[in-house]
C-alpha cells in the first residue's frame, strides 16, 4: 500500500467523507418503503392488467435498487466514484450477459425438446 | 496506480508523491487508502452479484419445473415476506445511522445501532429458517422439484451471506470496544456496510423475481 501522502487526506484524518448524512439514509429509507410498498400493492392486489404486471414490479425493483444505490452505498457523480460507477457499470454488463443469455438459450432449447409426454413413451 | 507523470516527464520515469499542478484525478497523487480499500471491497461485492445472477437465471429457467409437487403459489406468505422485507430495510438504515455515529466518534450511539442492526438482521434470518423449515416439512424440500432445488439455492445463499455480515458485524463490534475507533477499524466497518447495503439491494431481486412474481403464477 501506498503511503498516505495524498494532498487530500490531512494527516490523522481519514474520515470517510461519503458515510452520508442523516437526511440523506432518511430519505433512502422513505423512497425504498414506498417502492416496497408499491411492489406489493403492484403484485398483490389485483387493480393491475395482469399482464403488465411483471413488467411493473421489474420497474420498481430497478428504481429501488437505484435508491438503495444513491442513499445508502453513496454512489455519486463525484470525481472519487468514477472508478466505482465504471466498475458498476461493467457489473451490470456481465449480469445482463448472464441472466438474458441463459433464458434466451434455455427458451430456445425448450421449443426445441420434445414434448414431456412423447418422452414418457420413448422410455417403454 | 494514481501517481500522476508531470508534463515534462519521461514514461519510465518514477513520479513523485509530491503535489503537482497538472489537473484530473490522478494528478494530486495516490488516492486516500479509504477509497482505494472502498474500490476493491466494491469490486468483491461485484463479483459477488455477478455469482448471484448465475443463480437467479438458473432460478428463472427453472421456476416452472414443478415435476407435480408445489408450486411458488402454494408456499409462498407474502406476510412473512413483507416482514422480513422491513428487516432488512431498517437493519440497513441502522446500518446507516451506525456509520454517521462512529464517525461523529459517538460509541454509545454505535454501538445502539449495531445492536438494532443485528436484531433485525437476525429475525430476518430466523423467518427465512422458519420459512424453509416448514416448507421441507411439508414435503417441498430442495429434492422435491428443479424448481425447489433453484429456489432453495437462491434463497439460501442469500441467507447465508445474512449470516455472515451477522458474524462480521459482531466482530466488528468486538474491534471497536477492544482497540477504539481506529483507522483500519473505521475502514473495515465502511466496508461491513457496505457488504449489508448490498445484501438488501440482493434482496430486492429476490423479493421481486421469486416471490412476488411467483406468488402469481
Amino acid at each position: 500500500m501506498m503511503p498516505e501522502k495524498s494532498p487530500d487526506s490531512a494527516p490523522g484524518k481519514q474520515r470517510d467523507q461519503s458515510s452520508g448524512s442523516l437526511g440523506g439514509y432518511t430519505a433512502g429509507l422513505g423512497f425504498a418503503l414506498l417502492l416496497t410498498a408499491g411492489s406489493f400493492l403492484v403484485g398483490k392486489t389485483g387493480l393491475f392488467w395482469p399482464p403488465g404486471v411483471p413488467v411493473g414490479l421489474a420497474v420498481l425493483a430497478i428504481a429501488q435498487m437505484g435508491v438503495h444505490l444513491v442513499f445508502f452505498l453513496h454512489l455519486s457523480t463525484g470525481k472519487d466514484n468514477t472508478n466505482n460507477v465504471l466498475a458498476l457499470a461493467f457489473g451490470v454488463l456481465i449480469v445482463g450477459l448472464v441472466v438474458s443469455g441463459s433464458l434466451w438459450i434455455m427458451v430456445h432449447l425448450n421449443a426445441n425438446m420434445m414434448p414431456a409426454a412423447a418422452a414418457m413413451e420413448m422410455r417403454h | 496506480m494514481n501517481t500522476a507523470a508531470t508534463n515534462g516527464e519521461l514514461l519510465g520515469m518514477p513520479a513523485r508523491d509530491t503535489p503537482q499542478e497538472a489537473s484530473g484525478p490522478s494528478a494530486k497523487g495516490p488516492a486516500p487508502v479509504e477509497i482505494v480499500v472502498a474500490y476493491g471491497f466494491w469490486i468483491f461485492l461485484l463479483s459477488d452479484i455477478i455469482m448471484f445472477s448465475a443463480l437467479f437465471a438458473s432460478y428463472a429457467v427453472l421456476s416452472g419445473d414443478t415435476a407435480g409437487g408445489p408450486a411458488g403459489s402454494d408456499l409462498f406468505n407474502l406476510k412473512h415476506v413483507a416482514i422480513e422485507t422491513l428487516c432488512l430495510l431498517f437493519s440497513s438504515y441502522s446500518c446507516g445511522l451506525g456509520a454517521l455515529a462512529i464517525d461523529r466518534r459517538h460509541l454509545s450511539a454505535f454501538y445502539l445501532c449495531s445492536a438494532v442492526t443485528f436484531v433485525l438482521g437476525a429475525t430476518f434470518l430466523g423467518l427465512e429458517i422458519t420459512e424453509f423449515a416448514g416448507m421441507v416439512a411439508q414435503g417441498a424440500g430442495p429434492t422435491r422439484s428443479a424448481f425447489l432445488s433453484a429456489f432453495f439455492a437462491l434463497v439460501g445463499l442469500h441467507g447465508v451471506h445474512v449470516s455472515i455480515g451477522l458474524s462480521w458485524l459482531v466482530f466488528m463490534v468486538g474491534q471497536v470496544g477492544a482497540q477504539g475507533p481506529r483507522d483500519y477499524v473505521l475502514r473495515r466497518l465502511h466496508c461491513f456496510s457496505l457488504f449489508w447495503h448490498a445484501l438488501d439491494i440482493i434482496w430486492i431481486a429476490l423479493l421481486t423475481l421469486v416471490y412476488l412474481v411467483g406468488a402469481r403464477s
